[in-house]
């Protein structure tokens, strides 16, 4: 009850109000479509039997009494761990060098550093195949033992998380305050201590976010395991053998729901760790400016040439290799493996609805995120709503692309969603594909959106000039570097992404990155890897273009923005 | 100056009114029922320590953030629950908020070229009110390239071109170094002046709004502690916060001994205000340093002690000295001498001087103010 004396103040909505709240409102059921709806139906399926009828638990007590399925858990947590430390320790080091010695050509290390991006997971573990399988140059390098199975899985996943986690490392190191070096030395403390007291802990959420970027990507990851695994059997293949395999939909949803725990607890463990390190950043460091030092600078260069000679070693054998007639007996060069059209998993084709895909991705997903992003951050006076949308926005972060495609497929595929015209169409990879990165797509935009100053919709309120018209001509021109990053995102990982479509494509739709798969998997080796390098070649143009295109803009208004 | 407006104040009908507003964020009251009438070409200040609840005020009769209850009154149009857009201000922020993208031309366009009107009008404008402003040929540049001050201007610029008739500014200053600041307060005033657009400036910084303002209302913890013109809020602070946070001011205790007096560490003052105070209340007496009288004090002037000269310290145009009561209590004292006084009177650091404090120039507080003054 309200006393009459003071009667609260019922605010009427403007024009500007409903615009973005009805955008908020398309948006937020966009993310509720996109992700909320199948993980339900992926949840509920995990519950029914092959009927569609209730069976409570059954379908787990069935998972977790089947010896060989239980097993996959402990393989995967087995060689995500290795692979995480082993990466770990191989990127500090590296962007240790690029950080905080002299090393010559840092720009370049950065470069090759972040090669392994352009490429789907499946590409480094075929190239892989052809150092250290059964007919590779260097397979006595094993000792006998095979790269089909956990050995194959550790190095093909270290490749494929080395440039995210080198990232973060860099990011950190780069961040770290020099004053508490030169306290340290001024105290006159060893190398060695400064390393264990200033330089550690210094960067240690940076390792801990890391740590939980490589455990996810790479538990989670289909296309080294699929490839390279052999009889080793984890959690990421059990999903794709147990629905493509054996059609045995219900036991695809547990395994899927198993995969979803520790893709869910590395969420939140970085969210935590996250809000820490923005908490302990001060405004004023000073960046650390290393000083020259011979034998320091001559080791770090020999390891970051190793290290970048090895990525690009894994990237010049898929190259090679899809270039020679048959390995490794007739070396003599050819295209013949680039005639796709020749083979089963889609031919050229394949190729161009990929490109087709990446493209709509890029475009509809960077309006969508770019659009969500904004609403999160400037519609002010509905802070529920802002509140949901930040949630759902969050929430594919935390969803395996596999779990998704699978949870998609139970979802669309339901005779009675009304949307079950989807299933099968371009369409639905393209929402597929913009779900499963948007979180990433979407932080980027918020933190270019939150530099700008938070008064100019009041501003434009006050000079009545409507929402839309700002937002298009100041929001937009202002943020057009982090609108060119994310449309980048979107279209590179649209191209490399294997995980989620592998369950949505038709025989209309297949796409390239699924054609590598389907053309290992009929041992079409030579022409996977053939396809694996269009993707990359691709991906690296795309990278080119956004460079160029980047530093265009900023000549052209280097007028207006301060650097 | 301040007479007009006393005069608008009897007769005229305000132009702004703001009743009973309240704002909370969640538990928290920001503003605790605010009202306050504000008449047509006034320029106005919200005054008071950061944090009191300015921006508060001033963003819900904007319409950024409406008040949780309470109702404001634009120009006879009740405006409590309207959305900015259908609100007639324009408005200046401490961050000025211009459009980094867009050349100072644009940015002050902005607002006009939404209301379809030929071009050559708009531009005419633009002119027009970068020449009032004072940067006649800095249309093409970006905001980047000017000077803080430079980017003000546009900005007021920028809020003006719609002919609002309200003007809000939020901290329009206080970005700017000194220098830039007092000359800026002299030219918006002037501004102000010239087009007669009802004013309200948010400021922390009391000798802006003392030197600025028509009316001055200061704040403190989300209520009103005093509405008046500069030289009422300077003169006759109506409480102890007011009187501290505006100017310096000494605050003495003392005890009120009973028609009109005051004892002070053994002496007995006369002082207005005092009273109504019973004998043996607890009271703070209040008087400026400039207010302490030294020139031409013997025993037998009224309100008259004699003080110790502790301190002599030097500010350029005038000393201020402190000073201790020769009484049981030693009271300290400190006060505003000119270069002459100190020359003709001969003070000096360690000499025993005789004080008045001027009845009329003494303001008197019922009780410890301690607790009630500003931080
Ligand atoms: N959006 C908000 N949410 C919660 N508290 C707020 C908000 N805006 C202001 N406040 C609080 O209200 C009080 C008054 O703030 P403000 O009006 O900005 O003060 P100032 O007088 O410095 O302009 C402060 O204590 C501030 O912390
Ligand atoms: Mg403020």
């Amino acid at each position: 009850m309200q006393t009459a004396a003071s009667p609260r103040v019922r605010p009427r909505l403007g024009t500007d109000d409903w615009i973005l709240r009805g955008t908020m409102l398309a948006v937020a059921a966009l993310l509720f479509v996109g992700i909320l709806l199948p993980l339900y139906a992926l949840l509920s399926k995990s519950f029914q039997g092959p009927d569609g009828s209730f069976v409570g638990l059954a379908n787990y007590a069935n998972y977790f009494s089947n010896p060989a399925l239980v097993y996959s858990i402990q393989n995967s947590v087995t060689v995500t761990t290795v692979a995480t430390v082993i990466t770990l320790v191989l990127a500090f080091f590296y962007a240790y060098g690029l950080t905080r010695t002299c090393i010559p050509c840092k720009s370049l290390f950065k470069g090759i550093a972040l090669v392994p991006i352009l490429m789907p997971s499946l590409l480094p573990a075929i190239s892989l195949v052809y150092f250290f399988g059964n007919q590779g140059i260097a397979k006595e390098l094993l000792f006998g033992h095979s790269i089909y199975g956990p050995i194959g899985i550790v190095m093909g996943e270290a490749y494929y998380v080395f440039p995210h986690v080198m990232t973060i490392l860099l990011i950190a190191m780069s961040m770290s305050d020099a004053r508490l070096y030169e306290a340290a030395t001024s105290l006159g403390a060893s190398r060695t201590r400064i390393f264990f007291t200033v330089t550690l802990p210094g960067i240690r959420y940076g390792l801990v976010s890391a740590f939980f970027v490589a455990f996810t990507l790479i538990i989670t990851d289909f296309g080294v395991p699929k490839v390279i695994g052999g009889q080793y059997n984890v959690l990421a293949t059990d999903v794709y053998k147990q629905v493509v395999g054996r059609h045995d939909f219900e036991m695809g949803a547990v395994v899927s729901m198993v995969l979803l725990v520790p893709a869910v607890i590395a969420f939140f463990a970085d969210r935590i760790v996250q809000r820490r390190q923005t908490a302990a950043l001060t405004a004023r460091s000073v960046p650390y400016q290393p000083q020259p030092s011979r034998g320091r600078d001559l080791f770090y260069l020999i390891y970051c040439s190793l290290i970048g000679a090895m990525i690009l070693a894994v990237l010049a054998m898929a190259a090679y290799a899809s270039l020679v007639r048959l390995w490794p007996y007739n070396l003599s060069f050819t295209t013949y493996h680039y005639q796709f059209d020749l083979r089963d998993g889609g031919g050229w084709a394949a190729y161009r609805n990929s490109i087709e895909m990446a493209s709509w991705t890029a475009l509809f997903g960077t309006v969508i995120i770019f659009v969500g992003a904004y609403l999160v951050e400037k519609a002010k006076g509905f802070r529920e709503g802002r509140a949901v949308l930040q949630f759902l926005a969050m929430v594919p972060m935390a969803v395996p692309g596999l779990v998704l495609g699978l949870a998609y497929v139970f979802f669309f595929n339901s005779p009675a969603n009304p949307l079950n015209f989807l299933y099968h169409t371009m369409t639905i990879l393209v929402i597929c594909t913009v779900t499963h990165f948007y979180t990433v797509a979407h932080l980027t935009g918020v933190t270019a959106l939150k530099q700008m100053d938070p008064e100019f919709e009041a501003v434009s309120a006050s000079l009545k000039v409507p929402v839309y018209k700002t937002f298009w001509r100041v929001t937009v021109p202002v943020c057009v570097p982090a609108i060119l990053d994310v449309s980048m995102y979107l279209f590179v990982n649209a191209m490399t992404t294997v995980s989620a479509v592998v369950f949505l494509y038709s025989p209309d739709t297949a796409l390239a990155s699924v054609a590598v798969l389907n053309m290992d998997d009929a041992g079409e080796i030579a022409s996977a890897a053939a396809m694996g390098m269009m993707i990359v070649l691709t991906s690296a143009g795309v990278r080119l273009l956004h460079a160029i295109l980047t530093r265009g803009i900023a000549r052209r208004t280097q007028a207006w923005r301060k650097r | 100056m301040a007479n007009d407006t006393a005069k608008q104040a009897e007769g005229k009908r305000a132009y702004l009114e703001i009743r009973d507003v309240v704002k909370k964020f969640g538990e928290f009251t920001a503003l605790k029922d605010i009202s306050l009438d504000i008449f047509e070409g006034e320029f106005v200040c919200f005054l008071g320590p950061s944090g009191c609840g300015k921006t508060t005020l001033l963003r819900a009769i904007a319409g950024l953030d409406i008040q949780t209850s309470g109702r404001i009154v634009q120009a006879g149009r009740d405006i409590s629950a309207l959305p900015p857009s259908e609100r007639d201000f324009g408005i200046v922020f401490q961050s000025y908020a211009l459009f980094p993208n867009l050349t100072v031309r644009r940015n002050v366009a902005y607002g006009l070229e939404n209301r379809r009107r030929p071009k050559a009008e708009v531009e005419a404008r633009v002119k027009e009110l970068l020449a009032l402003v004072g940067l006649p040929d800095q249309g093409d540049k970006y905001p980047a390239q000017l000077s803080g001050g430079q980017q003000q201007r546009v900005a007021l610029a920028r809020a003006l071109a719609t002919s609002p008739g309200l003007l809000l500014l939020d901290e329009p200053l206080s970005a700017l170094d000194a220098k830039v600041r007092m000359h800026l307060r002299h030219e918006v005033r002037q501004l102000q002046n010239k087009l007669g657009v009802t004013t309200i400036m948010v400021t922390h910084d009391q000798e802006e709004a003392l030197t600025m303002a028509d009316r001055i209302v200061v704040m403190n913890h989300g209520v009103i502690e005093q509405v008046g013109t500069p030289e009422e809020i300077y003169g006759h602070p109506a409480s102890p916060f007011v009187a501290d946070f505006v100017g310096t001011m000494n605050f003495i205790e003392a005890v009120a001994a009973g028609e009109g007096r005051i004892r002070l560490d053994g002496v007995e003052l006369t002082a207005r205000g005092a009273e109504g105070i019973a004998a043996g209340t607890p009271v703070t007496l209040c008087v400026r340093p400039e207010d302490v009288v030294a020139r031409g004090v013997s025993g037998s002037t009224p309100n008259s002690f004699d003080a110790e000269v502790q301190e002599l310290e030097f500010l350029g145009s005038f000393f201020r000295a402190y000073l201790r009561a020769a009484g049981v209590r030693g009271t300290e004292i400190s006060a505003d001498f000119s270069v002459n006084l100190v020359r003709d009177l001969g003070i000096r650091e360690g000499m025993t001087a005789r004080l008045a404090l001027p009845t009329e120039r003494i303001l008197v507080f019922a009780g410890r103010a301690g607790a009630a003054r500003a931080a």
